[in-house]
């Protein structure tokens, strides 16, 4: 037995070398390009269609194109006719694509607003990166506010309407969460008294709208400096705010005194941020005043889909719950908004933003043109937005519904602490692709006027310094550039996040 | 025995401390706070409502503007550059209003027509086997979708087809079809006495195309049998207008057009605005319609091909009779939600001057009126008209197509 076999190797043989045409460069050119006949024909014209465009493209693009120039000389090609790209025209005009007029002294504001976007945008972005939730009170608190003083210039001066209608909300604020924040057994109010409150708080709100829309009879009265005239609508609005504060100041000492530090400051925040921020907008930085018109290229195009998407979630999570909602009224009226903005072009929205908003103010009230644009536009996103948000609420599981009902939650507090938290996450992907369409919809503003990055680009064209046949062109292949890498790496990014939420246990 | 039957009983001092206070507070009932919420939210809208009702009011007085659609009747006084029914600029401004309707419509459906051609070629090209093409149609929707539409068209516009040469210079294509800054220009066919005939066998040909496609697909479902349906239709839809055309001796003439000086004569011209507009608008929604494509024919799951396969079903059938069928079930409402939005986008040829409804209309007949509220509203009711029967069609189709399941 110890004699081995004949017929049995002795070593091992070696594995034999795979199918020639299985693997290898030449197995993988056979099987995806030249499999069957028809496959071998489709390969060829797709060749003589990549060898005829690309390499005139890719000459017009980089190769032939002029880098270096003062003015159209430097592009013109001597016997007439178009050559390659003026990148020159581009290279001069930089400063204007990214900034508008806005002026050369004041443009390191504008460069820190797109350094502080960055630097609150990034880590949000980043799904391990900590702190979450302070990282989007920064950019959906702080840094609107920032920037509204950075690339104004701040010492924003408000009408008198406006100061009453900010100093309603205040109030308003102060007064609800008052009602809503504190315990009852705090306040030193009897629960009866804080659904009085809560109903006043409404009535207030309305009293305080009433009286801008129906003219309120005057009282005169000579308070010392000859007699004067007090329309009864400011005089309830301050009477208001005098109880707001008594109320404010009253629970304060009472949940003090009841031990409760803690307590002050969720009653106050919402009305103390509102305060600060008020404050911070009115107050001179000495920083000089830059007006909107001068605002233009990448920077508005940012600032009008940053205000767009920004000012759209709210409004879009509150029309998306009321779509969803019982009641019959609340209902209807959000479906009604939301179809409205949804089933009109965004062209004939800003027009009709330009055109026929100052119709609805009252004489004498009237926003810039940029303003107009911004509400314009923000309503139409809100649209959007409700019904990206609407779907995240259809999928959360009806168990989730229940779980909070079932914890004793009312509306208000399930939406907030366990629908929405949910919901918000899963439309991350949805929010980012309104974002991209909202981002190539803004180059809709120079319709009306504004100057955006196309805008600006395409009034530069008629600048007689630069004018040539191949300007045009130039000047839309780099919009194209800056337009194409911000969508595509949103919508990868959209991608990503995508996949990254599929991976859960649904 | 309260454990078997799962009946509890309480003592008569629980039974009242269960059923709590015998006066629940109003307040706290759910049905009046639901009435409460919705009455202050309809008081706070309607005040709105009103505030800004007085707002108009007052404004239109001070500047001296009458509201009304009398204006609709006056004398338009501007000419418009292109038309599918007779306009002077003796006409009314209503009239103008339905040139903008009928231009937006009819580069809309040339663009919807064009964007499905675009979008399905791209779309199945998409997932073809041969990796050039695949990657062609992948850099092709990547690159278009992710650029504004607005920058297509002017792209067109003002960097390609205004480069173009002058008439005199310009391309001559085979068919005596001209290329030059004045457009396209193709020769025109002229009707003549007959021709009326070959319409009437073209009307004739659709509704016995129709007939015949139904009564295939009755008998299919009834007896089983296949029937040619796809090269009847096509032998009616040619056939039958050919013929007529030929027995009628052909009652079309061709109005070739004809370089004279600096301009051409006779014949059709696509002006560039059109052009531009419609080339931007198809290649733009062509990108998207090829993904609703591609994400449709993904969605037919591989089980179906495998089973049409081992039914013994051809390549071709396979195709038309099992996987398009459950793709476009997937594919139709998307793509109807891009017929929309191309619909919407057409708005945007005021930036290049094509006179659709909103360069028109809300440009200048706005301008020269200054109706502002009456032109936006007219405006906007004809976008919201389009899109809310658009999606009452779908939501129609939706419920007829949705998968009834046992």
């Amino acid at each position: 037995m110890a004699q081995p076999l004949a017929y049995v190797s002795q070593a091992e043989i070696p594995p034999s070398p795979p199918p020639n045409q299985a693997v290898g460069a030449a197995a993988w050119i056979r099987n995806n390009l030249f499999s069957t006949p028809m496959n071998s024909l489709i390969t060829i014209t797709a060749m003589i269609f990549v060898a005829w465009a690309v390499p005139p493209l890719v000459n017009w693009l980089f190769f032939d194109a002029v880098w270096e120039g003062t003015n159209r000389d430097a592009c013109l090609v001597p016997g007439g006719g178009h050559g390659a790209a003026c990148w020159a025209f581009v290279k001069a005009k930089l400063g204007q694509f990214i900034y508008g007029r806005y002026p050369l002294d004041e443009r390191w504001r504008v460069d820190l607003v797109f350094f502080l976007f960055a630097a609150g945008l990034i880590p949000l972005a980043i799904p391990k990166v900590p702190y979450k939730r302070a990282n989007a009170l920064f950019l959906l608190g702080i840094f609107p506010i920032l920037t509204l003083v950075l690339l104004t210039g701040g010492d924003l001066d408000f009408s008198r309407t406006t100061n009453s209608i900010l100093a309603a909300f205040l109030a308003g604020a102060l007064l609800l969460s008052i009602a809503t924040r504190s315990p009852a057994g705090l306040t030193g109010l009897s629960s009866l008294a804080l659904k009085i409150l809560l109903v006043g708080v409404a009535l207030f709100i309305l009293g305080i709208i009433a009286s801008f829309i129906i003219p309120t009879p005057a009282i005169r009265m000579d308070l010392g400096s000859g007699p004067r005239e007090f329309p009864l609508g400011s005089l309830a609005l301050a009477l208001a705010s005098i109880a707001a504060v008594v109320l404010g100041v009253i629970s304060t000492m009472r949940n003090a005194s009841a031990g409760g530090w803690g307590m002050i400051g969720t009653v106050l925040t919402i009305p103390a941020a509102m305060l600060i921020a008020y404050a911070i907008v009115t107050i001179d930085f000495g920083l000089a005043h830059v007006e909107t018109p001068l605002w233009g290229g990448l920077m508005l195009t940012m600032v009008i889909a940053v205000v767009g998407i920004v000012a759209s979630l709210p409004l879009g999570i509150l029309l998306a719950l009321g779509r969803k909602s019982d009641l019959p009224v609340v209902k209807t009226l959000s479906i009604a908004f939301i179809e409205f903005w949804r089933g009109v072009p965004l062209i004939t929205v800003l027009f009709m933003a330009s055109v026929m908003l100052p119709l609805f103010l009252p004489a004498g009230v009237n926003f810039d043109k940029l303003m107009r644009a911004l509400i314009g536009v923000a309503l139409f996103s809100a649209a959007y937005m409700a019904e990206v948000i609407r779907g995240g609420l259809q999928a959360i599981p009806k168990g989730q519904y229940e779980g909070a009902a079932a914890m004793g939650l009312t509306y208000w507090p399930a939406m907030r602490l366990i629908i929405l938290p949910q919901a918000l996450r899963i439309v991350i992907p949805g929010i980012v692709n309104s974002f991209i369409s909202l981002f190539k919809d803004t180059s809709l503003v120079l319709i009306i006027g504004l100057f955006d990055l196309l805008g600006i680009i395409q009034q530069n064209f008629s600048d007689p310094n630069w004018a040539t046949p191949v300007t045009p062109a130039t000047g839309f292949a780099f919009a194209a550039a800056i337009y194409w890498v911000f969508c595509f790496s949103m919508s990868r990014y959209s991608v990503f996040m995508e996949r990254r939420l599929n991976t859960g246990h649904r | 025995m309260t454990a078997d039957t799962g009946i509890v009983t309480h003592t008569p001092s629980e039974t009242a401390r269960l059923a709590g206070p015998t006066q629940p507070s109003a307040l706290n009932d759910p049905k009046v706070r639901a009435i409460g919420y919705q009455l202050v939210l309809a008081i706070f809208v309607i005040a709105f409502g009103w505030w800004i009702t007085g707002n108009v009011i007052e404004n239109l007085r001070r500047a001296n503007i009458a509201s009304g659609f009398d204006f609709l009747s006056g004398r338009a006084g501007f000419e418009i550059l292109f038309s599918l029914i007779p306009f002077s600029a003796n006409e009314s401004y209503g009239r103008a209003f339905f040139v903008g309707l009928l231009n937006t419509a009819y580069v809309s459906v040339i663009g919807i027509i064009l964007a499905t051609i675009i979008g399905f070629t791209v779309g199945i090209a998409r997932l073809s086997p041969n990796f050039l093409l695949r990657s062609i149609a992948t850099i092709y929707v990547e690159f278009f979708r992710n650029i504004p539409p607005l920058l297509q068209l002017l792209f067109w516009y003002k960097a390609v087809l205004a480069l173009l040469p002058s008439p005199r210079a310009g391309f001559v294509l085979p068919g005596d079809i001209f290329l030059n800054n004045r457009g396209l220009i193709l020769p025109k066919p002229v009707a003549e006495a007959g021709a009326g005939i070959v319409f009437a066998a073209a009307v004739l040909a659709i509704i016995a195309a129709i007939f015949v496609s139904r009564w295939a697909t009755q008998r299919r479902v009834l007896t089983g049998a296949t029937f040619p349906t796809v090269k009847v239709v096509l032998a009616l839809l040619f056939g039958l207008p050919c013929l007529a055309f030929v027995i009628m001796g052909g009652p079309f003439t061709m109005d070739v057009p004809v370089l004279q000086g600096f301009n051409f004569r006779g014949g059709m011209v696509v002006a560039p605005e059109f052009m531009a507009l419609l080339l931007g608008l198809s290649v733009y929604t062509g990108a998207f319609i090829a993904e609703i494509v591609r994400g449709g024919i993904l969605a037919v799951s591989k089980g179906q091909t495998e089973a049409a396969g081992s039914l013994g079903l051809t390549r071709t059938q396979m195709l038309r009779l099992v996987i398009v069928p459950q793709a476009m079930r997937v594919i139709i409402p998307p793509l109807t939600n891009q017929y929309l939005n191309l619909t919407k986008n057409s708005s945007l040829a005021v930036a290049i001057g094509y006179p659709d409804l909103v360069a028109v209309f809300a440009g200048t007949v706005l301008n020269q009126t200054g109706q502002a509220i009456e032109v936006i509203a007219i405006t906007m009711l004809v976008y919201l008209t389009m899109s809310l029967l658009t999606s009452a069609l779908m939501n129609w189709f939706n419920l007829r197509m949705a998968l009834v399941e046992r």
